[in-house]
C-alpha cells in the first residue's frame, strides 16, 4: 500500500491530466488555435479556431487521465476508446448538423458501453502472472482449444458460399465469396507456405512472392503457348516453383540471419525486373491476358450447352465459378496444412525445428542442415507456386505489378503476426490482415465524417503498421504464441512462446 | 602396455590449428584407447575445446591427421594408403577407418559417429526433453520414414521406428532421471539436468566416441558424483569411448583412465592419472611457473612449509 502521506490515486491522476493538458494547450495554441491565411485579396489574416484546441485537450487529458486511474492495459485501451468516441460523438453533436450529426447517438452510445465494459470486465481483475515455469499454465487447455477451433472455423468456412448464396442470391454473394472467401483464402495458404520457411525453420524469407510469381508464370506460360489444361499445369507450376526455391536455395543458404534476409529480398526484386523486361517471353508490363479460366474438370463454366449450368440442368451464374474457385482454393490451402502438420511430426519437421533451435547443435548431431534447410524452401515454395497457379487461373490475366515487394512483405506480417510456426494463428492473421483491407472498402460512412473525397482503403498501411506497432508491444510472439510438442509421452503440454527460438537463419 | 598405446580409437597427429597469428594448438599428438574414460585437461585457453573443434569438424585443422578407427585397431601402414589416396574413408578388414580431418561436422556425427556437448549448452531449448532425444536419432529415424514419404501416409513400418525411437529416448530419460520431466521444454530445466539431457541426447545418436566438453562445469557436489556414475554407467554398458574436458580435478583423477594435458596449445605430459598428478611439467603449467625445475622446486617449498 501508498504511504498515508502521499497521494490518492484520484489525486495524483487528476494531476497528470491537468500536467498534460497544460502541455497540450502549450503546443496546440501556435499550431491549433491560431492560423495565418491568405484571403481572396492575398492578404494575411488570422483565422482562430479554438474548439480544435480545446479538443485537442480534452482527448489527451482525458486519455491521460485513465492511464493514470487504470492498471491493465485493456482496461487502458477500451476505456480510451470509450472516452474518446463520446467526445468525439459530442463533437458532431455540437458543432454539425444533417448527416453528421446523426452519426453522433451512435459514437455517444458506442464509446458509453466500451467504456463500462472495459472499467467491468478489467478493472478488477489482478495482473497477469507471469508463468514461472515454462509450461504455460494456461496452456495446457490451450492446446485442445486450438485444435477445437480449428475445426469449428473448417466448419464455418465449409459452409461460408453456400450460406451466403442460399442469403444473398448470387448477385449479392459475388463480392463476399469473391473478395472476402478466395482473397482471404490465397493469404492463407500463401501464409501456410511461408510459415514453412520461417515459422519452422526459421530462414527469414524477404522474396517469398518470386515463388508466387513463378507459379503465376508457368500456369500462364504452359496454358497459352502450350494448350495444357489447369489440372496438368498446377503439379508443374508447384514443381518448377520447387525447382526455382532449390536453385536459389543452393547459393544463398550458406547465409545467416540478415545475409539471408537480403539476398531472398534481392531475389524477388530480381524476379519481378525479369517479368518485367523479357519482353518476347512475358509480355513484359502489359502481362498475361486472356489465361484459360477454370473448368470443373474439363467442363467450362459457360452458358453454352455443353458448359457447366447446362451439364447439371441449372441457370447460367457467373457465381459458380466463384464458388468452384472457392472450395478449389480451400482444398490446396488445406492440403498445405495437412501436409505442414504431418511432416512437423516427421524426422524432417522436427530437424526444421531444432534448426531453428540451434544450427550448431543439429550438426553436432548429424542433421545435414544444407539439406535440411533446402527441403523446407522447397516445400515452401512449391506451395507459393500452386498458390500462384491458382491466382493466375483466376484473374485470367497477369503482369509484374502483382508480384512486388509489397506482397512478400504483406504475406512475411500474416506469418508474424500471426505466432510463427503456429497453423491457426497464421490463418486468423490472413483473416484479419486480408479481410481488414476488404473492410475498409466498405466503410463509406467514414464519407460522411471526413468528407466525401476521403477513401479508407487508403489508409491501409497507416493501419497496418499500427497493428503491427501495438502487437509488438502487447504480443510480441504473435497472436498464438505458445508451441505445440511434436510427441510427447504422457500428457501434450504446449510449450511457452519465451522458450521459442525465432531463428537467425 | 596401455590401451591407448594397443588399441587406439582415435589417433591425433601433429595436430595444429592457427587463427591468424594465433597458434591455438601445436602440433599436438595423443591418442584415445577404445573403451577409455580419456580426460584432456589443461589451463584456460590451452587450447582444449578447439581440439574437440577439429575432432568433431567445426574447425578444419591447419595441419594433422585425425584417424578415427571405429570398430577395431588399424594398421599404420592402411591408414598410411588411405591418406595418400585422398580419400576419407576406407573399409578394412579390422572395420572401418575415418579420416576425421577430411570430413564435414554433420557426417563425422552421422557417418563415423562421434558426438559432442558443449561448453556451453547447446539444447534445443524450445522443444520438449523428449523432443531433443528424438531429435538425435535423426539419421536412423529419415531413413525409417522412408525420407518422410513412408511417414506422410503413415506406414506402418515407419510407426514401429517411431515407437522404439521414442522408447530408446524415454529409457535414456530413465537413466539420467528426468522421465517425469519428458514433456516440459528443455529451456526450463535446471541448469544440472540440462547437463544430463545433452549428455543423453549426445548418446541417443549412438556414437562410437563420445566428446564431452566441461560437463561438471557449475554443477554442484551431488550433481557431479552423479555425473560421474553416468559417464562409468556409459563406458561400462555401451560401446562407447569417452574423451572429457574437465577442470575438476577430483572429477578427471576419479573416473579417467588416460588423461592428456596440454598448455598454450602444446602437448605437455600424457599418461595414467597417476603418472600425471606427479608430473612436474604439469605442476608447473598449473601453478604458472615456466620451467619444470622451478615448478619441483615450488613443489620442495610447498611440501616443505606443509610438513611441519
Ligand atoms: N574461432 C576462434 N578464432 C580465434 N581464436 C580462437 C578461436 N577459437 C579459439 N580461439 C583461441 O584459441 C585459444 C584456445 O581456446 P580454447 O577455447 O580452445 O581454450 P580452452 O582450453 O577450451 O579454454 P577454457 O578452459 O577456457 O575453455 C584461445 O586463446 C582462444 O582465444
Ligand atoms: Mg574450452
Amino acid at each position: 500500500m501508498a504511504p498515508a502521506a502521499a497521494p490518492s490515486r484520484l489525486q495524483q491522476a487528476l494531476r497528470d491530466a491537468a500536467f498534460a493538458g497544460l502541455v497540450t494547450a502549450a503546443l496546440s495554441f501556435p499550431m491549433l488555435a491560431i492560423r495565418v491565411e491568405s484571403d481572396m485579396n492575398n492578404r494575411l489574416v488570422l483565422e482562430e479556431r479554438w474548439p480544435l484546441m480545446f479538443a485537442a485537450i480534452a482527448f489527451i487529458a482525458s486519455a491521460r487521465f485513465l492511464a493514470s486511474m487504470l492498471d491493465d492495459w485493456r482496461a487502458r485501451a477500451g476505456a480510451v476508446a470509450g472516452v474518446w468516441s463520446m467526445l468525439l460523438g459530442a463533437g458532431l453533436a455540437w458543432f454539425t448538423t444533417g448527416a453528421q450529426a446523426a452519426l453522433a447517438p451512435w459514437f455517444l452510445g458506442g464509446g458509453a458501453l466500451l467504456l463500462a465494459a472495459a472499467l467491468l470486465l478489467f478493472r478488477a481483475s489482478p495482473q497477469e502472472a507471469e508463468p514461472a515455469s515454462g509450461a504455460a499454465p494456461a496452456a495446457a487447455s490451450a492446446g485442445r482449444f486450438v485444435t477445437l477451433a480449428g475445426f469449428v472455423a473448417l466448419g464455418v468456412v465449409v459452409a461460408y458460399p453456400l450460406v451466403l448464396l442460399g442469403w444473398l442470391g448470387p448477385q449479392g454473394s459475388l463480392k463476399w465469396i469473391n473478395n472476402y472467401g478466395v482473397q482471404i483464402l490465397i493469404y492463407v495458404m500463401l501464409g501456410w507456405g511461408l510459415n514453412i520457411v520461417v515459422g519452422l525453420a526459421g530462414l527469414l524469407d524477404l522474396g517469398y512472392v518470386a515463388f508466387y510469381a513463378v507459379g503465376a508464370y508457368a500456369y500462364a506460360l504452359l496454358a497459352t503457348t502450350f494448350g495444357l489444361s489447369f489440372w496438368i499445369c498446377l503439379p508443374l507450376a508447384g514443381i518448377l516453383a520447387a525447382f526455382w526455391g532449390i536453385l536459389l536455395g543452393f547459393p544463398v543458404l550458406r547465409l545467416r540471419g540478415d545475409y539471408l534476409a537480403l539476398v531472398t529480398l534481392a531475389f524477388g526484386e530480381i524476379i519481378t525486373i525479369v517479368l518485367t523486361n523479357w519482353v518476347e517471353l512475358t509480355n513484359g508490363e502489359s502481362g498475361i491476358s486472356s489465361i484459360p479460366r477454370v473448368t470443373f474438370f474439363g467442363i467450362p463454366f459457360t452458358a453454352a450447352p455443353d458448359g457447366f449450368a447446362a451439364t447439371f440442368g441449372i441457370a447460367f451464374s457467373p457465381i459458380h465459378r466463384t464458388i468452384f474457385l472457392f472450395y478449389l482454393i480451400l482444398v490446396l490451402a488445406l492440403i498445405t496444412n495437412v501436409v505442414t502438420i504431418r511432416l512437423r511430426r516427421l524426422p524432417i519437421g522436427r530437424a526444421w525445428e531444432a534448426l531453428r533451435e540451434d544450427e550448431i547443435a543439429c550438426r553436432s548431431l548429424g542433421v545435414n542442415t544444407t539439406n535440411t534447410k533446402l527441403t523446407a524452401f522447397a516445400l515452401g515454395a512449391m506451395f507459393g507456386g500452386l498458390a500462384g497457379a491458382f491466382f493466375a487461373v483466376r484473374q485470367g490475366f497477369i503482369n509484374p505489378n502483382s508480384f512486388t515487394f509489397m506482397e512478400s512483405a504483406t504475406i512475411l506480417a500474416i506469418v508474424v503476426l500471426g505466432g510463427m510456426g503456429s497453423q491457426l494463428g497464421v490463418a486468423l492473421a490472413a483473416v484479419v490482415m486480408i479481410g481488414g483491407t476488404e473492410i475498409l472498402r466498405e466503410l463509406d460512412f467514414l464519407k460522411a465524417v471526413f468528407g466525401a473525397d476521403f477513401d479508407p482503403s487508403q489508409y491501409r498501411m497507416l493501419i497496418f503498421g499500427f497493428a503491427m506497432v501495438a502487437m509488438m508491444v502487447w504480443k510480441p510472439r504473435g497472436l498464438i504464441s505458445t508451441r505445440e510438442p511434436s510427441i510427447f509421452l504422457k500428457e501434450r503440454r504446449a510449450v511457452a512462446g519465451a522458450l521459442v527460438k525465432e531463428g537467425r537463419g | 602396455m596401455s590401451r591407448w598405446l594397443t588399441d587406439p580409437i582415435l589417433a591425433v597427429e601433429h595436430l595444429s590449428m592457427r587463427f591468424g597469428g594465433l597458434v591455438a594448438v601445436n602440433d599436438v599428438s595423443f591418442c584415445v584407447g577404445r573403451g577409455d574414460i580419456t580426460a584432456l585437461i589443461g589451463p584456460n585457453g590451452a587450447g582444449k575445446t578447439t581440439v574437440f573443434n577439429c575432432i568433431t569438424g567445426f574447425y578444419k585443422p591447419t595441419q594433422g591427421r585425425l584417424a578415427f578407427a571405429r570398430e577395431g585397431r588399424a594398421d599404420a601402414a592402411e591408414v598410411r594408403a588411405l591418406t595418400n589416396t585422398g580419400k576419407r574413408h576406407a573399409r578394412l578388414p579390422s572395420g572401418d577407418i575415418y579420416l576425421l580431418e577430411r570430413m564435414p561436422d554433420h557426417e563425422i556425427a552421422a557417418k563415423a559417429r562421434v558426438a559432442r556437448t558443449f561448453q556451453n549448452i547447446r539444447l534445443f531449448g524450445g522443444m520438449t526433453a523428449l523432443e531433443n532425444l528424438v531429435v538425435a536419432q535423426h539419421n536412423a529415424l529419415m531413413r525409417a520414414s522412408g525420407w518422410s514419404l513412408l511417414g506422410l501416409i503413415g506406414a506402418p513400418s515407419w510407426r514401429r521406428a517411431e515407437a522404439s525411437a521414442i522408447e530408446k529416448a524415454r529409457a535414456w530419460l530413465a537413466r539420467i532421471g528426468l522421465e517425469e520431466r519428458a514433456d516440459d521444454p528443455a529451456a526450463a530445466l535446471p541448469y544440472g539436468d540440462q547437463r544430463r539431457l545433452e549428455i543423453a541426447r549426445a548418446m541417443c545418436s549412438e556414437p562410437a566416441l563420445l566428446c564431452l566438453d566441461e560437463p561438471a562445469a557449475g554443477l554442484n557436489p551431488r550433481e557431479s558424483a552423479q555425473l560421474g556414475d553416468l559417464l562409468r554407467l556409459i563406458r561400462d554398458e555401451h560401446a562407447t569411448s569417452i574423451l572429457i574436458i574437465e577442470h575438476d580435478m577430483s572429477v578427471v583423477m576419479k573416473i579417467s583412465d588416460h588423461v592428456v594435458v596440454l598448455d598454450y596449445g602444446a602437448l605437455i605430459s600424457d599418461g595414467t592419472p597417476d603418472f600425471v598428478r606427479n608430473d612436474p611439467h604439469v605442476i608447473a603449467a598449473y601453478l604458472g611457473v615456466s620451467d619444470a625445475a622451478e615448478a619441483e622446486q615450488v613443489v620442495a617449498e610447498i611440501s616443505g612449509e606443509a610438513r611441519p
